[in-house]
């Protein structure tokens, strides 16, 4: 029963890390909690969702699909919404303009699409696999590994190529990033890029696993995952991805042992809880503020 | 021809005339000095310099080319290095990391080389490995080249600013007191350093610097900024004489 529910706990956790490393990794670089990130994922399990029933797309097609929709969404929510406030304002406008964006592509995406809840056709057959006493089904399988690549696919691009360790200097002094040579602006652009990609194939891949997709889903994931990077350590990639692990096994253990009422304020119980003990998160470092 | 021109350069924070009408010309392969009491406006002249903030009047030209309204890093790109009086490294980055960042990006070596790992990609990146190899080693960090650079010591990461400066090979190199808080035998390396710099890369130098006896040594020509306003310009034997410089900054024993 616990290695079951550990499993359950570990998909929903990958998914929360796919979304959670948008969130921190545009945080590192402009301290802006990105708030139309959860609506990037939600736009990401519509646009796979549409590849599906209307061109019959396979899940990868949908999802790799998604994936690159989102991404230009994502650097184009940047463009209209956050850049031109940056460097000119208060830190609260940014985030202000984040809740409009936000506001704006759910209510969007409910014209649209209707607000009712959309079912995923059968993409991947579900079969499941006996492990020892658990019970793996097809789709948990695709969402651990792919989450998995994912991530390690992010680990590589951060910590060995040109555009990563760019991202490196950016999240450590942007100012000095730019004096260096370093356009900023692209930099961010593929932050947001790189971020919506991953919640997108992260809203596929939900999708599919819960058979439902709505134009407010990602009011609750975002917030769930924003938990998950803060409880990581907020701008801390490796922070988010064990923030993610961490809340969707803790919930899933709430549901299953405790109560399923209970399942979000497992959640942001355990998010304040760890915020008193460790104000910088699980990763996060700690902040000597300047004199 | 002068590499750098500041025509009538005013910069205004909320009223506060932190720069008034600076007019300078920096001429190739000098070593420019900018001296002057703590508040003068040096560091926001440098910062005017490389696009931190565009000046509120003035024409600021570069080999010949009007920069004023450039962001930052177009004038790094075009070829103005720089420096902090704060070091500003990336701590958490290392040694050969923070200089490889810095490094002119070329166009078919970008994102989807990256990705691809095309054979452009690799190329570049061998070039600019040897490159920023050769520059770490010349400035004595080469058996550090592994380490972040927040382990290296005050003296290191000094040099290590002046190598990341140099990867991206401006031809104008801005120090922001270079040597501020360094021993005498660490001036004095530092002095070479400045000289060999200059003559084996062909580059200006324009830096700012408060220890008298580094700057009246390496400096060619010297400008005195207070209050915003240049007060004085001229040769080191010049500026030691002037009646003004000594008053407002040097002091009846200097």
């Amino acid at each position: 029963m616990i290695w079951q529910q550990l499993l359950n706990g570990l998909t929903l956790g990958s998914t929360y890390a796919l979304i959670a490393l948008g969130y921190t990794m545009v945080y590192g670089i402009v301290q802006l909690i990105n708030f139309a990130h959860g609506e990037i994922y939600m736009v990401g399990a519509f646009v796979g969702l549409f590849l599906v029933t209307v061109w019959d797309a396979n899940l990868a097609v949908a999802m790799l699909g998604a994936m690159a929709v989102c991404m230009l969404l994502g650097v184009l929510v940047e463009r209209i919404a956050y850049r031109p406030l940056r460097g000119k304002s208060s830190r609260l406008s940014p985030l202000i303009s984040a809740l409009g964006a936000s506001i704006f592509l759910s209510t969007l995406m409910a014209l649209i699409a209707g607000v009712n809840t959309r079912r995923y056709p059968a993409v991947q057959d579900v079969g499941s696999y006996a492990l020892g006493p658990v019970q793996l089904s097809s789709m948990q399988v695709i969402i651990l590994l792919v989450s998995a690549a994912l991530m390690i696919g992010l680990q590589f691009l951060v910590a060995h190529t040109r555009i990563g360790k760019a991202m490196r200097a950016c999240s450590q002094d942007l100012d000095a990033s730019a004096l260096m040579g370093i356009n900023v602006n692209r930099v961010i652009s593929y932050t947001f890029a790189i971020g919506s990609a991953l919640a997108a194939a992260g809203g596929v891949m939900v999708g599919v696993y819960y058979n439902a997709v709505w134009p407010y889903m990602g009011t609750l994931a975002g917030l769930k995952a924003f938990a998950a990077a803060v409880l990581g350590g907020i701008g801390s990639i490796p922070g988010a991805m064990l923030g993610g692990l961490t809340l969707g096994i803790l919930e899933i253990m709430g549901v299953a042992y405790i109560s399923s009422s209970f399942k979000d304020a497992i959640a942001f119980g355990i998010l304040i809880i760890v915020l008193i003990i460790r104000p910088q998160g699980i990763l996060g470092e700690k902040i000597n503020k300047k004199v | 021809m002068p590499v750098l021109e500041l025509r009538g350069i005013s910069q205004e924070f909320g009223g506060l005339r932190a720069l008034d009408g600076i007019d300078l010309q920096v001429p190739r392969h000098a070593i420019f000095g900018i001296i002057g009491p703590n508040g003068a406006g040096k560091t926001t002249l440098f910062n005017v310099i490389t696009g931190i903030y565009p000046p509120t009047e003035g024409q600021l030209l570069f080999q010949q080319q009007p920069i004023a309204s450039w962001s930052s890093h177009k004038v790094a790109r075009l070829g103005v290095g720089r420096t902090f009086q704060n070091i500003r490294l990336f701590n958490r980055l290392s040694v050969l990391d923070n200089v490889k960042v810095a490094a002119n990006w070329n166009r078919s070596a970008g994102f989807w080389a990256s990705i691809l790992g095309l054979p452009s990609y690799s190329r570049e990146q061998k070039h600019c490995q040897e490159k920023a190899e050769a520059l770490i080693d010349m400035l004595g960090l080469y058996d550090k080249r592994m380490e972040y650079a927040q382990s290296l010591s005050y003296g290191e990461q000094r040099r290590l600013e002046i190598a990341r400066a140099l990867i991206a090979e401006p031809s104008l190199l801005l120090l922001d007191e270079p040597a501020a808080g360094m021993n005498s035998s660490e001036k004095i390396e530092l002095m070479d350093l400045i000289w060999k710099i200059r003559d084996d890369m062909q580059l200006t130098i324009l830096l700012v610097e408060h220890d008298m006896h580094l700057v009246m040594s390496i400096c060619e020509q010297i400008a005195v900024l207070d209050y915003g306003r240049k007060i004085a310009e001229g040769r080191p034997e010049q500026i030691k004489s002037d009646p003004r410089v000594i008053q407002s900054y040097l002091g009846v024993e200097a």
